[in-house]
């Protein structure tokens, strides 16, 4: 934070991104430290490959689709503006502080949080978890430890539970739905440091 | 807790040990007779002369004097010693005389141990009398000790059923509270009739037995996630909040005194207020316990006042014997060097008692990983080490609650997974038990001992300062440290929480025997003390215990919904874990869910291999999850069918079990009556299979509707244990298995061979042998006489035995989740049984004479049935498996012979079977392949066509699933099939290709799974 290559002035939009991800200008200025880390050969922009060097996030079994996320289809970069935008999903929920105006619906809502574990599943982009998606998360996530049988009737399970108007999906609604009792500002918040 | 306890606690066991080790029997007998007094001897003297009448010998019965014999039959010393090693740490009235005064210190004495036998010799000899045998002998003093344990449980349990007569006032009034005022009540009927206090709560009974049955069963169950998602704010309010308690407490009753608040009779120092300080600023476990369990506040608010007064125990201990031996060498002597001691023996305590719970907790799952062949003492395992872990940080003063808590939780995981489901049960009910009835004593005694007025020295002064103080230091405790916590907690405490937090500081029995531990000699106002904290034990636990329920409500604080996860939150929850750590690498944070990922993985890495069976370490967790979500439904499902349990008792598994059971019978015989192949599964009934496979589903569900009687009730007696089940389980099992057979219905599965697999495990278990003895003949008069297929059935569990050797007995429902194919298979095979054109007559007909006869054969017009390789290769790759499998079973249908008697299946295949058709048995094997590897070799073996390995099955299996429906709605009209072999090829032996031959022949005929229906028409006519 000290550095003097990274105070506020330095950092692209950092007035812009403060308003907007509400991030504390400390947590700015950190990300960005770390954005210029990843950033290996000082583009300005991280490509797939820079958030692949993080050391861990290869044993993460749905890691890939983690970077994925925060490469939008089409898109083979990404800047520091997405890079804290994106991460502003995992911001706590802030109670005191009151975001009103006319915005649309902070990152770090409950829905914002929703959506962003949302289209980790739903790869296509069609609004919708199928089958396949679901079974893909699954096998990711479970390995090799249970048969594609047990995957499978999990996966119906699943579906079955959360799909309220029996497309054999799970539209973004069911999603919230089945979710719904759990604490998603609780579990899906990082506590950035201050 | 302290030093001076564990010494003392030790010693009066050992004490107690060679007391009753060296004395006779008898002698004991005078001694035990001595100390029931009035309450007993009153009770006696009826008993006695009711049981006088029939006694040959005249006691000195009816008089004031003990009723005693002389001695017995003669007893074996041991067990005398056994049944006498427990009454001082228990029920032992309090004016213990041959100790000559109360408290545990003076067991020690030696001398005193010499003098007590002697004296008791000595009353011993007076009461040899009589002599001559007997008819009947009061052995009063024989049994006396654990009679009246007995009796005191049986009071407590009783108590409780009574308080719960009323489920309003039980609602309203804490049962705490309720067992506090009975102790009371008795605790004043001892007075009354004994004109002193006999019965207290002993500090070495409570240290050794009945706390530790509480924080083990709290421990073992705690919720580890929640736990250490909190752990953070726990260790907080624990350490800070405790010793901001304690000090400030002390500190201010000290400046009470001085300000003449508090009497001058009180005779205390600073030390003497610190050390109650510390004693008293403690919140108490049982008692939150008692109390937050009724509340049902929400998880996080609950766990963090529990994990508090769970971990402050540490706090405690350390304080308490600091400020005893500041005491005892008094406050002018100590030295700085003293108060580093303080904080090193804090650390030490601390950490030390944690490590020994870890360690315990490694021991205990690696034993439990061997446990496989005896299960029947797994839980035991569990309740000796996990109380091992306490009395072992005891014995080095470490901190005794934070070892079994952490062994609990430690070990909680790795046992779960390695025992088996009953012994998860039973762990599961005895701790519950053994808790219950242990807080039950706890607060009755608490009452009694309050009764007392040997102890109290009242106060005003002190007690209504210490009241005072505990509440308001309390709360600016919480309020305090909630500020600094929510700077970092990611889901901040509200004021509501905080307020909940500070009323919900209970104290109780710890403090309690604590105080009666201490030293009367070096504490001074000790009696001061003892009456002050029965009043702020009693006022927390009653006034607070009762009033926090309404103020939750007022305050509206959000409860605890006692929901289960469903398989969606189970899942999305782990990928929402795998998300964030993933995020914090990204962003380049060290954060919670980077070092829980870490933790995640060494466990996965090491410490699961190590203490986790095999068998075990295999499965995945959300699979048992899943696993555990059908149980759980198809429990609702029965309970909600029964129309008496409503949800929120369903929360209580005890009593949801009990409850439930009457009613289990009912649902089922309702099933069975409507003999619907309905899916129980509430989710799963409206589910609406994909248009593609419904017309599919429709037909099948005429089938299972027609065949699902007979399969039930066979299928009602499988067993996945290894101990027989109860009717319950067996209930949950069959709507376990309709669940997942409707799951399995959307999918159009054809898997239909697993089953066999089950019966196969059935059959080998030793204790399900006398159940299925009832079951099987039954069975096979059923079928037998018209459904071949239990012959190949058998031959095929045979396979599956030698396919499944490493499958564990209590896995079962990985079995039962294939068993759900079940109704797919029996229908296949069962009309084709049925429809009487085979009749039982025809005997051991040569198979392709019986083919002719089958209907799928009949469909076809029964020509002759010649070999037609060409038939099975105008079937695409994908689809061979399935075809492999459809002739397998619809060999199985036509090869054996209807044996007319009920003779052991497997044995009468063999017979008849014999050398000279080999082909008709293997089929079946080729149908395990895809979860048997012999059979899959088998098929392999036989049909030339069978390629697909292992793995590759697997995969065609999901294209079957998607293929079959259109294989089934095409075939059968637009496929011709080749005419069956003629009678004369029927394979013979020797000759490896017939066979194969011979079932290419059958390929051509449609799956059977689907073409039943299809296929039964023709035969009719």
């Amino acid at each position: 934070m000290g550095s003097s290559s990274s105070n506020m002035n330095n950092i692209p939009d950092g007035q812009q991104l403060l308003q907007e991800t509400g991030f504390s200008a400390a947590h700015i200025v950190r990300l960005y430290e770390r954005f210029e880390f990843l950033d290996k050969d000082n583009t300005g922009h991280l490509r797939p490959e820079d958030l692949e060097t993080v050391p861990d996030l290869d044993k993460n079994p749905i890691g890939a689709r983690i970077i994925g996320a925060f490469f939008p289809p089409g898109k083979e970069t990404l800047d520091f503006g997405s890079f804290v935008r994106i991460l502003a999903h995992f911001r706590p929920a802030d109670s005191n502080r009151a975001r009103d105006g006319a915005q649309q619906e902070p990152a770090n809502s409950t829905t914002g949080k929703l959506r962003f574990a949302f289209q980790l599943y739903d790869q296509d982009g069609d609004g919708k978890i199928s089958r396949d998606e679901l079974l893909q998360v699954l096998r990711s996530m479970l390995g090799l430890q249970v048969t594609e049988e047990q995957l499978q009737c999990i996966a119906e399970r699943a579906i079955q539970e959360a799909d309220a108007d029996k497309d054999d999906a799970i539209s973004f609604d069911e999603f919230r739905k089945s979710l719904e009792k759990v604490d998603i500002d609780h579990k899906m918040s990082i506590s950035f440091l201050r | 807790m302290s030093s001076q306890l564990c010494c003392d606690v030790t010693d009066v066991a050992l004490s107690q040990l060679l007391r009753v080790l060296s004395v006779s029997r008898c002698v004991y007998k005078v001694r035990a007779g001595c100390q029931p007094a009035e309450l007993w001897r009153k009770m006696l003297h009826l008993g006695v002369t009711l049981l006088l009448l029939t006694a040959a010998a005249a006691g000195p019965s009816g008089s004031a004097a003990p009723p005693l014999r002389g001695p017995g039959l003669g007893f074996s010393p041991a067990v005398s010693a056994s049944s006498a090693s427990a009454p001082p740490l228990l029920l032992l009235p309090q004016p213990r005389e041959e100790y000559g005064a109360p408290g545990v210190a003076l067991a020690r004495s030696a001398a005193e141990e010499a003098a007590g036998p002697g004296e008791e010799e000595d009353g011993g000899e007076h009461q040899h009398h009589g002599g001559g045998f007997r008819v009947v002998q009061w052995e009063w003093s024989y049994v006396q000790t654990p009679y009246i344990i007995a009796i005191w449980l049986l009071v407590a349990s009783v108590a409780k059923i009574l308080f719960h007569f009323s489920q309003r006032f039980t609602t309203v009034v804490p049962e705490s509270c309720m067992l506090i005022l009975l102790g009371l009540v008795l605790g004043g009927v001892v007075l009354i009739a004994n004109k002193k206090q006999l019965y207290q709560l002993e500090p070495a009974l409570f240290f050794l037995f009945l706390l530790p049955t509480i924080v083990g069963d709290a421990g073992y169950f705690m919720p580890a996630r929640l736990f250490f998602d909190n752990l953070g704010a726990i260790l907080t309010y624990a350490v800070v909040g405790t010793l901001w308690n304690a000090f400030c407490t002390g500190f201010c009753l000290y400046a009470a005194k001085l300000l003449g608040v508090i009497d001058e009779r009180v005779q205390a120092e600073l030390m003497d207020f610190l050390l109650f300080g510390a004693l008293i600023s403690a919140v108490d476990p049982v008692a939150v316990l008692a109390v937050f369990e009724e509340v049902h506040v929400n998880d996080t608010l609950f766990i963090i006042v529990f994990g508090e007064s769970l971990v402050n125990d540490a706090v405690t201990v350390v304080l308490y014997k600091v400020y005893i031996s500041f005491v005892e060498v008094g406050a002018e002597n100590v030295q700085t060097a003293d108060y580093f001691k303080g904080v090193a023996s804090f650390l030490i305590v601390s950490i030390g008692g944690t490590l020994v719970g870890l360690v315990f907790a490694v021991i205990l799952g690696f034993i439990t990983r061997f446990t496989k062949k005896v299960r029947i003492i797994e839980p035991l395992f569990v309740f000796l080490l996990v109380y091992l872990a306490y009395l072992t940080a005891e014995l080095f003063s470490l901190s005794a609650i934070l070892s079994m808590t952490f062994c609990g939780i430690g070990a909680n995981k790795y046992v779960e997974a390695n025992i088996s489901q009953k012994s998860r049960t039973t762990v599961k009910y005895t701790m519950k038990t053994l808790a219950s009835i242990a807080e039950t004593i706890i607060f009755i005694f608490l009452g009694i001992s309050a009764v007392d007025k040997s102890k109290w020295a009242w106060d005003t002064g002190l007690v209504s300062c210490t009241l005072v103080f505990i509440l308001v230091f309390r709360a600016m405790g919480v309020i305090g440290q909630t500020w600094v916590l929510n700077r970092f907690r990611l889901v901040p405490l509200d004021k509501i929480d905080q307020v909940v937090m500070s009323y919900g500081g209970l104290r109780g029995a710890v403090a309690f025997a604590l105080v009666v531990l201490l030293d009367g000699e070096q504490v001074k106002a000790k009696d001061y003390f003892v009456a002050t904290t029965i009043v702020v034990v009693f006022f927390t636990v009653m006034f607070q215990g009762l009033t926090i329920k309404p103020l939750v409500k007022w305050l509206k604080v959000p409860r605890s919904t006692n929901r289960k996860p469903t398989i969606n939150e189970e899942i999305h929850e782990r990928a929402f874990d795998h998300i964030l750590t993933a995020v914090e690498d990204i962003a380049g944070l060290q954060g919670y869910h980077h070092w829980r990922d870490k933790w995640e993985q060494f466990d996965k890495n090491y410490l699961s291999k190590l203490l986790l069976r095999k068998s075990v370490y295999r499965k995945s967790e959300l699979w048992e999850a899943y696993q555990k979500i059908n149980i759980r439904d198809a429990i609702s499902v029965i309970d909600q069918g029964g129309n008496v349990l409503t949800s929120a008792r369903l929360s209580l598994p005890s009593m949801a079990s009990r409850a439930s059971f009457p009613e289990v019978t009912n649902v089922t015989n309702y099933l069975r009556e409507n003999g619907s192949g309905v899916c129980l599964d509430l989710q799963a009934i409206d589910n609406v299979p994909g248009a593609k496979v419904e017309e599919d589903t429709e037909t099948h569900h005429v089938l299972a509707e027609n065949l699902y009687k007979p399969r039930r009730r066979y299928q009602s007696h499988y067993s996945r244990h290894f101990m027989p089940l109860g009717e319950k389980e067996r209930q949950d099992r069959e709507v376990f298995q309709r669940n997942m057979k409707s799951r399995m219905e959307t999918f159009k599965s054809s898997r239909h061979k697993r089953h066999k697999k089950e019966r196969s495990l059935k059959k080998r278990r030793g204790s399900d042998a006398k159940e299925d003895g009832s079951d099987k003949p039954r069975r096979n008069v059923s079928w037998q006489d018209k459904n071949p297929v239990v012959v190949p059935v058998e031959s095929e569990e045979e396979k599956a035995e030698h396919s499944d050797p490493e499958k564990e007995d209590d896995v079962g429902i990985t079995f039962v989740a294939r068993k759900a194919e079940t109704p797919k298979q029996r229908p296949q095979s069962v009309p084709a049984a049925l429809d009487g054109r085979q009749s039982p007559s025809a005997g051991p007909a040569s198979p392709p004479t019986e083919d002719s006869h089958l209907p799928w054969k009949g469909s076809v017009g029964s020509p002759p049935p010649c070999v037609s390789v060409e038939a099975t290769k105008i079937i695409p790759v994908d689809l061979q498996q399935a075809w492999n499998q459809s002739i397998s079973s619809l060999e199985s249908i036509s090869s054996p012979p209807v044996p007319a008697e009920p003779v052991h299946p497997r044995v009468s295949a063999l017979s008849r079977l014999g050398g000279p058709r080999p082909a008709s048995y293997t089929p079946p094997g080729s149908v395990v392949g895809s979860t048997s590897s012999i059979g899959a070799q088998v098929a392999q073996g036989t049909f030339s066509f069978s390629e697909p390995k292992k793995e590759e099955e697997e995969e065609e299996d999901e294209e079957e699933q998607e293929m079959r429906p259109l294989m089934t709605s095409q075939r059968p009209p637009g496929f011709l099939p080749p005419p069956p072999p003629p009678p004369g090829s029927a394979p013979g032996p020797g000759r490896r290709s017939n066979p194969c031959v011979y079932l290419r022949s059958l390929v051509t005929a449609p799956p059977p799974g689907s073409s039943e229906p299809h296929s039964r028409g023709p035969t009719q006519l």
